[in-house]
């Protein structure tokens, strides 16, 4: 039987929120998968930008994400980046259901199941005080 | 595939031998007939198209001419100039047959100014000559030697090659090593450049030199002494950045979702990718300065026997990591001809970013205006080259392709115009990419088997090996005749792609 993919362990780096990315790791901390829409042309913008990618205007709100996309591309790793990392670790970008990007690692999945258009989800693993990192899993 | 059968091309029957003639097809250098759009023309094309949000999405929007077209110009008229105050409300759609426009659209500028300008047109890079380039030492890890010193050999020999003295140069483009450069060469007043050079900074450094701020200009760059923890991959390739960091991202991973995404799309096989990255080593083995030199042979089942990195790249499909630095100097036309190197013309470039690299998800559809998407990064820059250049992909003589991985080169001539989209896998089977071949492919071994000296000296490296392929000076897999050579760096993974056009002459 396939290896199950599991999430990383504390002792990875972790990301350093900017002033305008720190709502979207505030929402992590809460479960909740939080992205931009902006309030003059109404588009999303992700991940977290300090203005709108479609009209640039800096008018931006926070809506909060289904979580529930399909894979667009996917990756298995089988060469960690640092040794901090435990492999194989799968990286996939996924297309929300609301139309936005996002890159994560796969979990809770068999390693040779990933596929492109596989249904997934958000599920949230807190690896530090400050941090709590989105990954995704199958949605089934 | 849709490439015109270059070969067939470039011979014509005489009796029973057969003769290669040259394929480009020029207009002559100055009078009506010219081929080439006046630069005013171009730029006010593309500010137009801009203004309009886009408009009329042929892929030829800056006033490119497809292939076809370069190949067989007609006779076409002067511009219609009309009067000064046509305004831009009036301005002619794209010809239908989707090639140049040769009307001015810069209503600033008078009838007979607009004539001088064409008359006179002619773009400003091929007044530019690359006349130097030498390469360091280049190993794994070189014992006794960091970035500076080794960038300070490669400078020597740069300077040995063109016969040259530090006082000739007036400009330095060495990415951190320019300040220092002038200091210790005491060529102040210079000017100076401080990205990392690539084929931006060269570009950059050509432009310096035609718009008259210097005229010669030293172009180096080296690494050594700074990839030390081996139990990770090398820095460069894992930049931090809040939203890539805690999962496992480094180049390999990047450029995998952009391979895998084309695999999904057009059935790309790990084959096809194996046959590039067995094409590419197999350069490098034979060649006595590669890093890599006497590894292979290879074949596709060698690579794909190799450990899988990130799916679907085996080690074999990836770049190495070693130490090294190089070094160019580009002159003016007319000071070339003062010196002992054949010049190097630079025919055209251009470069094409879609965003930072290693930051956000490396998406192939990821898009700018009109559809452009980072999948085919480079396409736009190509366009503008070849426009430069007056010529077309068939034109290519040797493609001194960036080979970060093995899927890279299969994208580029995807992007570049080669063939068809979703059919480079194909494309680059049965030897066409090899050596003998219809367009042979990074002819030094490239990142993957000659030197990957750090995080962007390997850069430089391809418009090396491409001037040196001019020069006819290769000492392995030379290209005989080798007259346009097409150089790039970057890659969909890191969202940008680069290139220059070569040539032993200008239009």
């Amino acid at each position: 039987m396939s290896e199950i993919l599991q999430p990383q362990s504390p002792g990875i780096p972790l990301p350093v929120p900017t002033l305008y990315s720190q709502p979207y790791w505030d929402g992590c901390k809460v479960a909740e998968l939080r992205y931009q829409r902006c309030r003059d042309c109404g588009a999303i913008t992700m991940d977290p930008a300090p203005a709108c990618s479609a009209c640039f205007s800096t008018n931006l709100d926070w809506e909060v994400s289904t979580g529930e996309g399909e894979v667009y591309s996917w990756t298995t790793v089988w060469r960690p980046q640092t040794p901090a990392f435990t492999v194989p670790y799968v990286a996939v970008i996924v297309t929300l259901d609301e139309g936005f990007w996002l890159l994560a690692n796969l979990i809770n999945c068999p390693v040779d199941a990933v596929h492109v258009g596989m249904r997934v989800k958000t599920t949230f693993v807190e690896l530090s005080e400050e941090i709590t990192l989105p990954y995704f899993e199958p949605a089934d | 595939m849709t490439s015109a059968p270059k070969e067939a091309k470039n011979q014509v029957q005489t009796g029973p031998e057969t003769t290669r003639v040259r394929s480009i097809t020029r207009m002559p250098s100055k009078g009506f007939t010219r081929h080439s759009p006046p630069l005013f023309s171009l730029f006010s094309w593309s500010g137009n198209k801009r203004r309009r949000g886009g408009g009329q999405e042929n892929g030829l929007w800056w006033g490119v001419a497809p292939v076809a077209d370069l190949a067989a110009p007609s006779a076409r008229p002067l511009p219609v100039t009309g009067p000064a105050t046509t305004t831009p409300s009036k301005q002619p759609a794209a010809p239908p047959d989707g090639g140049i426009d040769w009307t001015c659209h810069n209503t600033s500028i008078q009838p007979a100014r607009r004539l001088d300008i064409y008359l006179v047109a002619k773009h400003p890079f091929h007044d530019v000559a690359i006349v130097g380039i030498a390469n360091s030492e280049q190993a794994r890890i070189l014992e006794g030697h960091d970035s500076t010193t080794i960038t300070f050999q490669a400078v020597h020999r740069v300077l040995a090659d063109t016969g040259l003295s530090p006082s000739d140069i007036d400009g330095v483009a060495a990415g951190p090593f320019s300040g220092p450069l002038t200091y210790y060469m005491r060529n102040g007043p210079s000017w100076r450049h401080y990205m990392a050079p690539s084929i931006p900074t060269i570009l950059d450094a050509a432009s310096a030199i035609a718009t008259g701020q210097c005229h010669t200009v030293l172009v180096a760059h080296g690494s050594a002494g700074v990839y030390t923890e081996r139990a990770s991959t090398a820095p460069w390739t894992r930049p931090a950045h809040e939203f890539v960091v805690a999962y496992g991202m480094f180049t390999a991973a990047e450029f995998a979702l952009i391979a895998q995404r084309h695999m999904h799309m057009h059935g790309t096989t790990p084959e096809q990718l194996a046959t590039v990255a067995a094409t590419i080593r197999n350069n490098g083995h034979v060649h006595p300065d590669a890093v890599y030199h006497g590894r292979g042979p290879f074949t596709p089942d060698d690579i794909l026997a190799s450990r899988m990195v990130s799916d679907p790249f085996h080690l074999l499909d990836c770049a190495m990591t070693s130490e090294g630095a190089c070094a160019l100097i580009l002159t003016t036309r007319e000071r070339a001809r003062d010196l002992p190197t054949k010049p190097v013309f630079i025919l055209g470039g251009a470069c094409d970013s879609f965003g930072p690299s290693y930051q956000h998800p490396p998406a192939w559809d990821l898009a700018g205006p009109g559809g452009r998407n980072n999948g085919y990064t480079g396409r736009w820059a190509a366009q503008k080259s070849f426009a430069m250049a007056e010529l077309g992909p068939t034109d290519v003589d040797v493609c001194e392709f960036y080979d970060p991985f093995s899927f890279e080169i299969i994208r580029q001539f995807e992007a570049y115009g080669f063939c068809e989209e979703g059919e480079g896998g194909e494309f680059i089977m049965d030897g066409r990419i090899g050596p003998g071949g219809q367009y042979p492919v990074t002819t030094d071994g490239g990142t993957m088997s000659f030197s990957h000296g750090g995080a962007a000296v390997q850069q430089l490296q391809r418009v090396i090996r491409g001037v040196e392929q001019l020069r006819g000076t290769c000492v392995t897999s030379q290209v005989p005749d080798a007259q346009v050579a097409m150089c790039s760096n970057g890659g969909a993974g890191a969202l940008f792609t680069d290139v220059m056009l070569l040539g032993t002459e200008t239009p």
